[in-house]
């Protein structure tokens, strides 16, 4: 009856909309990939997956979002605990603090890492000023910068998603611990740790995935010698021309974003189980 | 208590790396100099003027105000319908359409503008403005379904119930009863949607023309040729806008919550 379907109504547009303009696109580009001369082959992967320049790219971009995850776990940690036993008026400010860099542009974002890295910016002048460097020291336009502009970018969210789970940990399991004769570093690191694990695992692929996307923090801060595949896509797409080769740069992009939400999620659920178990 | 000293320092510098460089940005902004340096020199507002006399700034912002908002408007007129059937009703393949409506979070916004740029652009030949706005609806519209659904799913179902039984029709009770009691949702989705197609660039990028940039991107394309306080001033201004939007909608949120 036309009572029940109404449901299906209801999903229409917001199937049409993302069917239309998101699967389709990316599947046009997508799948002539593998078939470059009209008949089925991985030919342009095995082509894109041996060059040494292409290579070196991934390689980048893989490793750049790897340090930035790691460094916002390190340095997430111990101020998402701090943040979490704050009473609940102060954690509120200090979240809301911690959000704001999030609604400020990603462009201005950079621009503040290339005044503070850059020949002319603030630390070469002061450390040339005090007489610690006679040169300006070559810090913007490199691949820490990047991994410097990437944890300024994606802490923020690292923060919020542990303090969301950190919050839950009752005081009661560290203080039994501390009696129990274990140190404050250890039982963080062997309770809290542990008992933060979805947090982590929710903040890392949110950084992972974002650093690996971002477009203007590669490009304002690692420059044209330190390109990563989102900026590959648009050098090979715009200024080149090279369809075929945005393309695949594109359904690597793709398969590396599920593959990094596939294989975290696998883990979570894998320690949820052992956690049922134990 | 004890508190840990360690931690404290710890947090003190983290929260220091989060806003030193805003801060910065934003005292560089009111030098008189030409350059940006810090201790910034002297105190002087020519370069907010200078802002508003560039043309390309203020073409760029209008171009991002109105695309923005009319995305933002699509993705939840879009968005609102599907997180309601979402939420109310359940049917086969449920699981298969949430993914789907969720998957323009899992795809690179870089790999989006790429494809709608062959397939707007290129195949079915539209206007760059459409595009721009097609894919900021695209982009954003996971915030209706996540902002909005939760909020649906936290009204009590009941209430709708005992709305039909009285005779009224399930429209009369979406347009009644649901959308006033969703109402600070809808208008959390709507701003956080808003900022974000207004702030977006890897998308953006790839749908721009002659006379058609984004302000993010003109500001971007500014620096790569120009390095002084004009941009300071910019995003001082951007910065600005984000905390207006931000303070509203707490407001909105806040008197929508007393309301219902």
């Amino acid at each position: 009856m036309k009572k029940r379907r109404i449901w299906a109504l209801l999903l229409v547009p917001g199937l049409a909309l993302i069917v239309l303009f998101l699967v389709v696109p990316i599947l046009r580009v997508i799948l002539p990939s593998f078939a470059p001369e009209g008949r089925l082959s991985l030919s342009l992967y095995k082509d894109f997956l041996t060059d040494s320049f292409y290579l070196g790219i991934l390689g980048r971009t893989v490793r750049v979002s790897l340090i930035t995850c790691l460094i916002c776990i390190v340095l997430g940690l111990p101020v998402s605990y701090y943040i979490s036993r704050m009473q609940a008026g102060r954690k509120g400010v200090m979240i809301a603090l911690a959000t704001f860099p999030l609604l400020t542009n990603t462009v201005v974002r950079a621009f503040a890492w290339i005044v503070i890295l850059g020949q002319e910016g603030i630390i070469n002048k002061l450390m040339m000023s005090v007489g610690l460097i006679s040169e300006p020291l070559r810090m913007l336009f490199t691949e820490g910068a990047i991994v410097v502009g990437s944890v300024y970018l994606f802490l923020p969210i690292m923060l919020t998603s542990l303090v969301s789970v950190m919050e839950n940990i009752g005081e009661e399991v560290q203080e039994a611990a501390l009696s129990l004769g274990a140190n404050r570093f250890v039982s963080f690191m062997r309770i809290v740790v542990p008992l933060s694990m979805p947090g982590i695992i929710v903040g890392s692929v949110l950084v992972f995935t974002g650093t690996a996307s971002a477009y203007s923090t590669p490009l304002m801060l690692g420059g044209n010698r330190n390109m990563m595949l989102s900026t590959l896509v648009y050098q090979q797409a715009m200024l080149l021309n090279n369809w075929d080769a945005a393309s695949v740069i594109s359904a690597l992009m793709i398969v590396i974003s599920y593959a990094v939400v596939g294989v975290l999620n696998g883990l979570s659920s894998k320690i949820n189980k052992t956690e049922v178990t134990q | 208590m004890k508190k840990s000293k360690f931690l404290l320092i710890v947090t003190i510098l983290v929260y220091f790396f989060i806003f030193a460089p805003l801060v910065l940005i934003a005292l560089t902004s009111f030098t008189t100099e030409s350059y940006i340096g810090f201790p910034p020199v002297g105190f002087s507002l020519k370069w907010y003027a200078k802002v508003f006399a560039t043309k390309s700034f203020m073409d760029a912002f209008r171009l991002s105000a109105v695309v923005s908002l009319a995305a933002t408007a699509l993705a939840l007129l879009v968005g609102i319908p599907g997180a309601y059937a979402l939420s109310r009703y359940n049917f086969r393949g449920k699981q298969f359409i949430k993914d789907l409506f969720f998957s323009p979070n899992m795809v690179p916004q870089v790999v989006m503008g790429f494809s709608l740029f062959v397939f707007i652009i290129v195949a079915l030949k539209l206007n760059v403005r459409i595009a721009l706005l097609i894919g900021l609806a695209v982009s954003v519209v996971t915030y209706a379904f996540r902002i909005v659904g939760a909020s649906i799913d936290s009204l009590d179902f009941a209430i709708e119930e005992a709305g039909m039984s009285l005779g009224a029709t399930r429209a009369t009770v979406f347009f009644r009863i649901v959308l006033p009691n969703i109402s600070s949702g809808i208008v959390s989705a709507f701003l956080l949607a808003f900022i974000n197609a207004f702030n977006n660039v890897p998308l953006t990028i790839f749908l721009s023309g002659p006379g058609v940039v984004t302000l993010p991107v003109a500001m971007m394309n500014y620096i790569e040729y120009n390095y002084d306080p004009t941009v300071s001033a910019l995003s001082v201004l951007m910065m600005l806008m984000s905390v207006l939007i931000m303070a509203v909608s707490e407001k909105l949120v806040r008197a929508g919550g007393r309301a219902g």
